[in-house]
């Protein structure tokens, strides 16, 4: 009996498997996630999970998030971030607090394992969307992620 | 046969014998039937290929080919014509006469097979009395290439592809026959407009003979797809363990016959499908099967259903290996299809057949 029930069963499975198959196959020009990537790279927009680099947002005033508290330099598997920091007087309180000069990324030793923006916390950085970044020298892959001028935003403590 | 217009065919023959001698004539009809067929052959093997893109595409959620032509429809044209003007490079230690001969044979096999349909009452070149037998007996000449491909390129992953294909088209030609020979209990003819007449007047035969028909049909469909050495019986070309199969060693134009034969194997395997289990040119409950033109159209119709179907089976089944194969065959489908026989037989001495 277990000879004809394998056949029975053997025929349940694949048919089993048709049936995704061919559902596909008959959603498939509702379905279809490819994109005609060169002809709309103006209007291609990136979903929000992508990891396209790490960047960090500035707002109007050339504020970011950054204290330069290196965990994200700590937290990196491949030294992909350094950070250059100084420690400057607050006029306020006047202490002494530590800022950052540079936050330098290099994006060629980046293997988008996301751990920095993890550890960051302040949300400083964050995923880019940013899908093309070939370049033709690769000095152009270190990238310093903090505006010239830029200022830690007021509101972050640390 | 009161078919109140002329058929083309039919006025091609008057044309050709009023103008010419006799005997010049004739060479002269046999000379278009086989350009005809060429040409039939190049355009459906290029197509297929084309189709079967598309259909990896689709069930993959990708959009295929699109980019050469509207839709991509010129893409394999481009593709033939790169083929075409490939350098033909070959091993110094090959056989190299079989090495130059084998590619001939399964496009020659298949080209002699596709010639003997019937695509419509009057489209059918070579209505012989032993057609199912003559194209079982033809469509397996093709391995003769495909083994004499993996021996003569002195390579070891071809010859270990085309012994495979040998075990397996010698294994799987016994399930192709035995349920070819089920349906043939019924029809009492090889002839294959004999098959499409008993069709015409009793309903198909799927439908005429039920039970026993459809696991016949489903036992064809596996050792079709088996025999025509696509996934998931490919392990003669498998990928990941012998490069290429039987044509490791061969570039350009002549590996481009094996993949066209490849191809066009899979319309013989579903034209025979369609001739005998589903009527043949006839349409759905007789509706248009007096109207000449529609009958190769019906035809082509039901191949097309059943190569899209082979063609799901590629993209959903998982490759099996040798020994599941061997498996399958001897220990699943013979047996059953011995029973099935015997069943089959039953039904016809009972006259338990659906007749409308």
């Amino acid at each position: 009996m277990s000879y004809f029930g394998d056949i029975v069963h053997g025929i349940g499975t694949l048919l089993n498997g048709m049936k995704v198959t061919s559902k596909y196959l008959f959603l498939a020009p509702k379905e279809i996630i490819t994109q005609y990537y060169p002809d709309n790279r103006d209007t291609l927009k990136m979903f929000d999970r992508f990891r396209g680099e790490v960047i960090m947002p500035h707002d109007e005033q050339n504020m970011h998030r950054c204290t330069g508290c290196q965990s994200c330099e700590i937290a990196c598997p491949n030294g992909s971030i350094e950070i250059v920091w100084d420690r400057v007087v607050n006029e306020e309180t006047g202490k002494k607090v530590k800022v950052i000069d540079k936050h330098i990324y290099h994006l060629s030793m980046c293997t988008m394992c996301g751990l920095c923006i993890q550890a960051c916390p302040t949300e400083a950085i964050v995923w880019g969307q940013n899908f093309e970044n070939s370049v033709t020298d690769r000095t152009q892959l270190t990238k310093v992620l903090n505006k010239p001028g830029s200022k830690v935003h007021p509101d972050v403590k640390e | 046969m009161n078919i109140p217009m002329m058929l083309p065919t039919e006025w091609i023959h008057n044309f050709l014998y009023a103008s010419m001698p006799e005997g010049a004539a004739h060479a002269v009809e046999l000379v278009l039937i086989a350009l005809g067929f060429l040409a039939f052959f190049a355009v459906a093997g290029l197509y297929l290929v084309l189709l079967e893109r598309w259909i990896a595409a689709w069930v993959q959620l990708r959009r295929g080919p699109n980019r050469v032509g509207p839709w991509g429809i010129f893409q394999t044209i481009a593709d033939a014509l790169k083929l075409v003007t490939k350098e033909l490079t070959g091993t110094t230690k090959a056989d190299l006469f079989l090495y130059n001969l084998a590619p001939y044979f399964p496009i020659v096999a298949a080209l002699i097979t596709i010639s003997v349909f019937a695509y419509s009452q009057s489209l059918h070149a070579f209505d012989i009395n032993i057609g199912i037998f003559f194209i079982t007996a033809v469509s397996s000449i093709g391995v003769i290439g495909i083994l004499l491909a993996g021996w003569s390129s002195n390579n070891k992953y071809a010859l270990i592809g085309a012994m495979r294909s040998g075990v397996m088209v010698v294994s799987y030609e016994l399930s192709v026959g035995l349920s070819l020979l089920t349906m043939v209990l019924m029809t009492g003819s090889l002839q294959l407009s004999e098959i499409i007449e008993v069709q015409r007047t009793g309903g198909w035969l799927i439908v005429q003979g039920h039970i026993p028909a459809v696991i016949a049909f489903m036992i064809y469909m596996i050792a079709g797809t088996a025999e025509t050495n696509r996934t998931p019986f490919d392990l003669v070309e498998a990928e990941s363990e012998l490069g290429a199969g039987y044509h490791t060693e061969y570039s350009g134009m002549k590996f481009a016959y094996f993949f066209l034969a490849e191809f066009i194997n899979m319309f013989i395997v579903a034209s025979i499908a369609v001739t005998v289990f589903f009527g043949g040119w006839l349409s759905p409950f007789g509706i248009t099967d007096e109207i000449f033109w529609l009958q190769p159209v019906w035809f082509l119709a039901k191949v097309f259903v059943i190569i899209v179907l082979m063609m799901l089976f590629r993209w959903t089944f998982p490759r099996l290996r040798i020994d599941q194969i061997l498996t399958l065959e001897w220990k699943y489908l013979l047996p059953l299809n011995l029973m099935n026989l015997v069943l089959m037989a039953i039904i016809v001495w009972l006259g338990w057949t659906i007749n409308f």
